[in-house]
This record gives structure tokens, sequence and C-alpha cells, in this order.
């Protein structure tokens, strides 16, 4: 059931604003779940800024200032209206989902989290919401508790609630993975930690680029992505905060901007958001991050949502048809954008770099999420992600490029047995 | 020219002194984090020099075929000798052009070579760094 607006991609049409499949044959990029290309008018708007009105933000008195001042709030607005977020202010611009959430764990983490205290974490966290926590329990003598997997790839929500209790501070949570691409029950996880009084941060770097996430609605507590993945440039992200968290917590970072006076030994801090931006923000990727949203809600996100579940499910039913193949995490329809696989007995960077041999990009590794490939007993998986504009051709070149892989591979019998499915546990 | 030549499938799927020695005089072993793999190798070492060699472990194609060379190249070589091999030694064996994510893999089994045998950690080429 679509929405009463809904209008399908015009994937040919939008292709057009990506120069980078302009070649014949196009690229066949696959890995947008690591960065996603960026389109013309996101480079347009960034190339007006440095060419028309070049200038650091907020204090300057003259026009081009001004100028890039509104410019840069103006993105501050558009982002927060794409995720509900009630106030612009609620909106941090960091450098990506990582700094957001190392902010969270510094400063929020550093004056409520004590020894004794419990963080929820799931196994299928990407580095950058499992290492700010790590660090920070071993600051403060706090726990981490992991959240298993079932072995369809879906959160153990009955886990879940038995790691619950009222020494749980805080719950960081993906919302969807991005080596398996389950979509968690985000709204349950929420209610649940609220039950018991525990904050929650969500990772929605692969979650904001694929669907429509409303932060009123799902009530979340701090919600972190990034610009380079939904379209926009690098050295952009966002943190999103209740304002009552964010107004209470200490700074991050200290410096210019960050300040209200500043006396030799004391400051006093800017409000909320400034209090948060210390230094010379990007300005450019910050523009170019709200153009990034208007490309996006103008192709439309139930749209784009559609499309890549089309790609998924297709790329499920072909790839499945390749001998020795295994595909991880759920079925396409509990899934968003990514899919990650392993051949039998060729390892994912050999995957990876004949496939580049035949124009198709997708990543081979353990994408950051080392303990889940441990979870999963595999050394790397490759992984192709798909975008809106990516097309059913690109998976047909994926699955030959996947035969041809096996033709060189697997010619004659090895004498050594390959171990690029096997992990240390096996 | 492309990493998947004959010479380095050969390597890769009959690799030479695969295995481990039941009593190695030096055995080290390390994984390259970019992608988790993991490469040990065991020599046995008598005046000096390397009279056997295994390496095992588990990686790409690129990783496990520089071990395959490495440990032909160093087999009968003294320890002095086989201190000075090099980064580009190893990129002239396998041959080929390589970028930067799959040179660590290239590199990889000399690492480990140079940590067991001379407590040298640092990547091949990064030692000055």
């Amino acid at each position: 059931m679509h929405t009463a607006n809904f209008r399908p991609l015009d994937v040919a049409a939008i292709r057009q604003d990506f120069p980078i499949f302009a070649t014949e044959p196009p690229l066949a990029f696959l890995d947008s779940a690591a960065s996603a290309q960026t389109p013309q008018p996101v480079v347009a708007a960034m190339d007006a800024y440095y060419d028309t009105y070049r200038s650091n933000i907020h204090r300057g008195i003259y026009r081009i200032s001004e100028e890039a001042t509104a410019q840069y709030e103006r993105a501050r607005e558009k982002v927060a209206k794409l995720i509900n977020a009630p106030r612009a202010r609620q909106i941090v611009f960091t450098r990506n989902t990582t700094e957001a959430i190392n902010l969270v764990a510094y400063s929020w983490g550093s004056a409520n989290i004590g020894e004794g205290d419990e963080i929820v974490l799931t196994v299928m966290e990407h580095h950058s919401n499992l290492v700010p926590w790590q660090m920070l329990a071993q600051r403060t003598g706090a726990t981490l508790r992991f959240v298993e997997i079932t072995d369809e790839g879906l959160l153990n929500f009955a886990h879940f609630r038995e790691l619950l209790n009222e020494k749980t501070k805080l719950v960081a949570v993906t919302h969807v993975s991005n080596v398996l691409g389950t979509v968690n029950p985000l709204q349950s996880i929420i209610d649940a930690a609220h039950a018991v009084g525990a904050k929650v941060v969500v990772d929605a770097a692969q979650s904001v680029p694929h669907f429509r996430v409303d932060v009123q609605q799902l009530d979340c507590d701090f919600l972190a992505f990034s610009g380079h993945k939904m379209c926009g440039p690098t050295g952009i992200g966002v943190l999103y905060g209740k304002l009552p968290l964010l107004e209470e917590m200490p700074p991050f970072l200290g410096g210019g901007s960050m300040i209200r006076t500043v006396e030799r030994d004391v400051s006093t801090y800017a409000d909320v958001p400034a209090k948060f931006e210390a230094g010379t923000p990007s300005i450019a990727e910050a523009i170019g991050l709200g153009y990034a949203v208007d490309f996006i809600t103008q192709a439309g996100l139930e749209a784009i949502h559609v499309h890549t579940q089309e790609l998924l499910k297709y790329a499920h039913q072909r790839l499945q048809e390749i001998d020795g193949i295994v595909l991880y995490g759920p079925e396409p329809h509990q899934k968003a954008g990514v899919l990650s696989f392993n051949v039998e007995d060729i390892h994912p960077h050999d995957i990876a770099g004949i496939l580049d041999m035949h124009g198709v990009a997708i990543r081979g590794g353990h994408h950051c999420a080392q303990p889940l490939m441990k979870k999963l007993d595999v050394i790397a998986t490759a992984r192709a992600s798909f975008y809106l504009y990516n097309t059913l051709e690109d998976v047909e070149r994926l699955h030959k490029g996947l035969r041809k892989a096996q033709e060189l591979m697997l010619r004659r019998s090895r004498t050594v047995a390959s171990t690029a499915l096997r992990g240390e546990n096996r | 020219m492309n990493i998947y030549q004959e010479e380095l499938l050969d390597h890769y799927e009959n690799p030479s002194n695969y295995g481990t020695l039941p009593n190695p005089d030096i055995s080290h072993e390390e994984d390259n984090p970019l992608c988790g793999d993991r490469i040990r190798i065991d020599l046995g070492v008598e005046d000096g020099i390397i009279k056997k060699v295994r390496f095992s472990g588990h990686g790409c194609t690129i990783s496990l075929a520089a071990a395959s060379m490495l440990t032909e190249e160093i087999a009968g070589k003294s320890l002095a000798e086989v201190k000075q091999l090099s980064r580009d030694d190893i990129l002239e064996m396998i041959g080929i052009p390589l970028g930067p994510v799959r040179v660590k893999c290239a590199l990889l089994p000399l690492k480990v070579l140079k940590a067991g045998a001379y407590g040298i950690t640092a990547w091949p080429g990064e030692e000055d760094a």
C-alpha cells in the first residue's frame, strides 16, 4: 500500500544527475552503503558557495557572510524537516555518524554514566556504535551488554528484554545493520528501553537514506546519521537530540563559536546547537547536505524504498541460483538496501577484485563489524548495496560477474582448502 | 594485466611450503586488520640459515600467493640476507600493479616474517614512517 501521492522512481532521469554513470557500459556501483554517489545538484550547490558567497558563517557583517549563514541554517531546517525534528536547533552538525555518536558518548555519557551502570548494544553494531561505548565503559566502570541475533539474522528481542533492568542507562542500537541489512524493530526497542528508564541512541546511518525516519514518532533520545550515504558530500553528519538532553549536556569540543563569554579562567557556553559546533564547520558540506535532502525527498523516500526493495528481492533471487553461495541476513522484506554473501572457496577480496574487472563495485571485508563477523563465524563477507540510481541490469552484472569469478577461481581443485568462509571457531 | 594471472592463481591453488613445522625455531602469526586475513610462518633455522619454512593461514589470492612466493624465496637463505627483503621485492615477485588495499594483502607475509624473525613490527616500506 502506497500513500496517495506515491510516484515510482524515474531511475533513468535520476541517473542523468550522476555523471559517474555516463560511461558505456556504466559503472555498476553497488557500494552505496559505504558511501553513495553525489548528484550534480548537490555538487552545484557547493560550487555556488565557493564561486559566489565563500565566507565564514555567523559573525560576518557583510552580505556574502550573511548569505553563507542563511544557507547553512537553511540546511539545518531541511534536515530537521526530513526526520521530523520539532526544532531545527535540535540538529547538530558533525563530521559524520561516528563523530555524532562520540559526541553523545563523551558529553552525555561522561555526565550520566557511572560505575555499575549498564549499556546495552547489539552484536550487529558497526564499530562506530560500539567503540565509543567501550571507551566510555573503560572511563567510567560501566558494563556493556550485547543483544544476540537469531539464526535468521534478526535481533533476538526476547534476549533484549532479558538484558534490560534498572541498571540499564543506555541502549545504543543500529536502525539497519550495515552487514545483514536487518531492519530492527526500533519502536519496540525504544519503548522497552524507556520503560526501564534508559535513554536510546540510534545509529541511523543506513536507514535515513532509505526510508522515512520520524524522531517524534519513535521518541528516540539521540539519532545519528551521515550525509555521504544519502547523496550528500563527505565531512558532514548529523546528531539529533531531545532538546532538554542537549541543553543539559556539557560541551564536547571547546573553541570558537561554542561560547557565550570567555574570561581568562572560565567561559560560558552558547546555546544548542552552537554549543556543540566548535570551530569553523563544514559549511559547503552542510549546504550540500541540504540539497541532498531536497534530492532524495523530491525523488520520494517511499519510492526509493520500493525501488531498492525490488532490487534487493531480485538480487536474492538471482544470487541464490549460484552454487555454493551463502546469503546472510533475513528475507528481503526484513532488510533495507544491503545484501551480504560469500561464495564457497572464494575470498571476498577476490570476489570484489574480479567483479571490479567487470565494472562492478562491491565491498569485501569485515564492514567495520568484527563482532558480527565472529558471530557469523566468517572472516569477511562480500556485500552489495543498492540505492536509488541502481538498476536490475546492475544486479544482472553482479550475477554474471560472480559466475566469472567461479570460472576463474574454481577451475581446478586446490591443494589447500580455502578458509575464506571459515571463522576462528569452526 | 590483472591480478588474476595464471602464475598467481597457481600459487594460490597449489601453494609451496603450506603447513606448519612441529618444532619451529621461529613461529609468528598476524592478521591484516583490513580484512581479517591471517598468516603464520614457521622457520627451522640452523647456523643462521633458514633450513625449513612453512606457512599457514587463510586469505585471498594475493596474500596466499605472496606467502607461497616468499617462502620459496627465503628457503636456504641466511636470516641476515632475508632481513634485506623489502616491500619492492615482494611487489616485484607479484609482478602486477596492486591498489593500496591489495598491497597490504601482498605485504602481510613479509610483515609476519619480519616480526617473527627480527621483531620488526612496522609494515614493510613504512619502517621509517
